[in-house]
């Protein structure tokens, strides 16, 4: 699948589009299909987001994992400091990443 | 230390307000964000892997004891209480906002500090020696001329838009302490038979994806004609730098295929032009920025007596302090890469203490080192000990300056769009792996890098390790024999790369070797040197 993501103007802060709106989460990322081009323009220009792009991504039953470890880090954060991630709660969350 | 003038605060001010319109302009949207990206990154603001990232620019790598509380402040206020110290001696902060970027650039102004010069393609901040000023092996104190390099390249029109960014390093001693000959021009202060003061010029050295040790065009510049010597170097590379291939637009490439002779002898018809236009700036500029880096009120007669009887403390300093010009003084290397901790991050509260620490204990002063550590470098004898005890406990004592445990890591992976592989975990098991070594092995310098850009400078580590991407998985080169001293030299890749677990060890399979074959008085690097790579890639993949 295609998922979008980028980051928000404002803040920088990662965000993945989940077919209305900008969210922080990628298990929210839907498949864009062939349209990730046309949702790209429309929202960049609206400035809902920044420096988007799409990315190869996979269904799994615990959600939405993209494919490549970058884009995995950028939905977590940074695996060094667990305390600064999406979820500093679960110390295993390390390991989707990897 | 260098204060501003009302012509350095105008400027600095005036950028800001200038940033401030500009980002107010892109939230607005009446820029877009390609039209804004080259004016975010004129004032150190990059879009990485998690937010935007700020990186301050620590001219030379000196700081005052408000500039460094100030650092500590903006991380906690607009950061996440922390800051990553670089190999270039800036700071990064990895998660700010972009509508607060024009307050931090302002609340830096305010003690005298910039993001100026840390992006773009334009000389970028200037670094120097961590012990300038201090060091008992110096000719000269190199950071006045770093400051006027300073002064010459901020805004330098005709250079403001270079083939590609461009490195410069002052050092005024025989060791080099600041990787001078892997920089695009690297200086070194010496004197002449006459005592007089001059500028070894170094051109065309540099690490990423082609490193290369820059060679000595000119052995002695005379010292009121560094400016325009160096005007000369950057001429030529202005005028036929590849433009055309990013990948081989830095001036090493131009020195390299023009030849070291070719290259000089056309910054030698350069200069020569040069000198007839009056372009260097006065001495009593010279001499008014120098009045400014007097030595410290040092105490006379301060006695070199020290209690070593704490074993701990003993280790510290013999590890992590080196000789002063000044009796009865030490410099002090506070390291920032605990036993498995991220080389170069602090907290803010590590920061407000070393910025406390050097008011009290080291005239007001601090330096960045480029391998991410911190130097306070005019610390009493007689008081290090209790300052020694105020660092242990806040973290801040580990002895292992020039150790394994004393790893160069880029940000890697974890922060940076640019990495390939993460650098941070690596750095965090190898240190993990073989601090409890650290004194049998001795001076090992281990560098590590999250892509071929090698902001970790793996090409220059006695032992280096470079980050790739394998078909989406991370993978880790080994190199063997790099340096950075006076006797610089590039590592070797030892063969096929390693998984994470694995190039841990393959690491520790390298100081095996070298504990096991050693002879007496060698370091990692004089045994490798002396055995060559043979019995290493037998022992990593035999």
């Amino acid at each position: 699948m295609k998922i979008l993501t980028g980051n928000d103007l404002k803040t920088g802060a990662v965000t993945w589009w989940d077919g209305v709106q900008w969210s922080l989460h990628v298990e929210d990322a839907v498949d864009v299909g062939d349209h990730a081009d046309t949702i790209l323009a429309r929202e960049s220009a609206a400035r809902r987001v920044n420096a988007a792009y799409a990315v190869d991504a996979t269904k799994e039953p615990e959600g939405v994992r993209p494919a490549h470890i970058k884009e995995r880090i950028r939905a977590l954060g940074p695996t060094v400091r667990m305390d600064l991630t999406l979820k500093p709660a679960d110390p295993e969350a390390g390991t989707w990443v990897i | 230390m260098y204060k501003y003038d009302t012509y350095d605060q105008a400027m600095v001010d005036a950028r800001v307000e200038e940033f401030r319109d500009q980002v107010k302009r892109r939230l607005e949207g009446h820029i877009t964000e390609d039209q804004f990206k080259p004016l975010r990154l004129m004032n150190g603001l990059y879009l990485q892997l998690h937010a935007y990232m700020l990186r301050v620019a620590v001219p030379y790598g000196t700081l005052s004891s408000a500039q460094m509380r100030m650092l500590g402040y903006i991380a906690d206020k607009y950061d996440r209480g922390y800051g990553h110290f670089t190999t270039r001696q800036n700071i990064q902060y990895n998660w700010i906002k972009l509508e607060d970027a024009p307050d931090i650039l302002a609340d830096l102004a305010s003690v005298e500090m910039h993001a100026i010069q840390t992006s773009g393609n334009c000389i970028r901040n200037t670094t120097s020696d961590q012990y300038a000023g201090a060091a008992a092996d110096e000719v000269i104190d190199p950071r006045p001329y770093a400051e006027l390099i300073r002064q010459w390249s901020t805004f330098h029109p005709e250079f403001s838009f270079l083939p590609r960014k461009f490195k410069m390093a002052v050092i005024a001693s025989d060791t080099d302490r600041a990787a001078m000959r892997l920089h695009d021009i690297g200086i070194q202060l010496v004197k002449n038979d006459a005592g007089e003061v001059g500028a070894a010029f170094y051109v065309g050295g540099g690490m990423g994806r082609t490193p290369m040790v820059a060679p000595c065009i000119n052995p002695f510049v005379p010292i009121d004609q560094m400016i325009t010597y160096s005007e000369a170097c950057l001429r030529v590379y202005n005028r036929y730098g590849r433009r055309d291939n990013k990948y081989k637009a830095r001036i090493k490439i131009l020195v390299h295929e023009l030849g070291k002779d070719e290259y000089t002898r056309q910054v030698e018809a350069e200069f020569a032009h040069l000198l007839t236009q009056g372009i260097e700036p006065p001495l009593a500029e010279l001499h008014r920025i120098q009045a400014q880096f007097a030595d410290p009120a040092f105490e006379a007669g301060a006695s070199d007596d020290l209690d070593r009887s704490d074993p701990d403390f003993a280790l510290w300093v013999d590890t992590n302090c080196v000789v002063h010009k000044q009796p009865g003084y030490i410099a002090v290397t506070i390291s920032l890469k605990p036993v498995g901790g991220i080389p170069g991050d602090a907290s803010a509260d590590q920061i407000r203490l070393m910025a406390d620490l050097a008011r009290d204990h080291s005239f007001d002063e601090l330096r960045v080192t480029h391998a991410q550590n911190i130097v306070l470098p005019h610390v009493k004898k007689a008081d290090l000990y209790g300052l020694w005890q105020q660092l242990d406990a806040a973290g801040l004592g580990t002895a292992n300056l020039d150790r394994i445990g004393d790893i160069i890591a880029c940000p890697g992976l974890d922060y940076c769009s640019l990495a390939n592989a993460r650098s941070i975990p690596v750095a965090q098991k190898i240190s993990e792996r073989l601090s409890d070594r650290s004194e049998a092995i001795g001076e090992l310098k281990l560098k590590i890098s999250g892509c071929i850009n090698a902001c970790g400078h793996h090409h220059a580590g006695h032992i280096g390790i470079l980050g790739v991407d394998r078909k989406g998985v991370e993978n880790y080169q080994l190199l063997l024999g790099g340096c950075e001293g006076a006797d610089t030299s590039l590592g070797q890749i030892t063969g096929p790369g390693f998984d994470e677990d694995g190039i841990v060890d393959a690491v520790e399979k390298a100081t095996e070797v070298y504990l096991s074959t050693r002879q007496d008085g060698e370091r990692f690097l004089d045994t490798y040197r002396r055995i060559g790579m043979a019995p290493f890639k037998e022992a990593l993949y035999g």
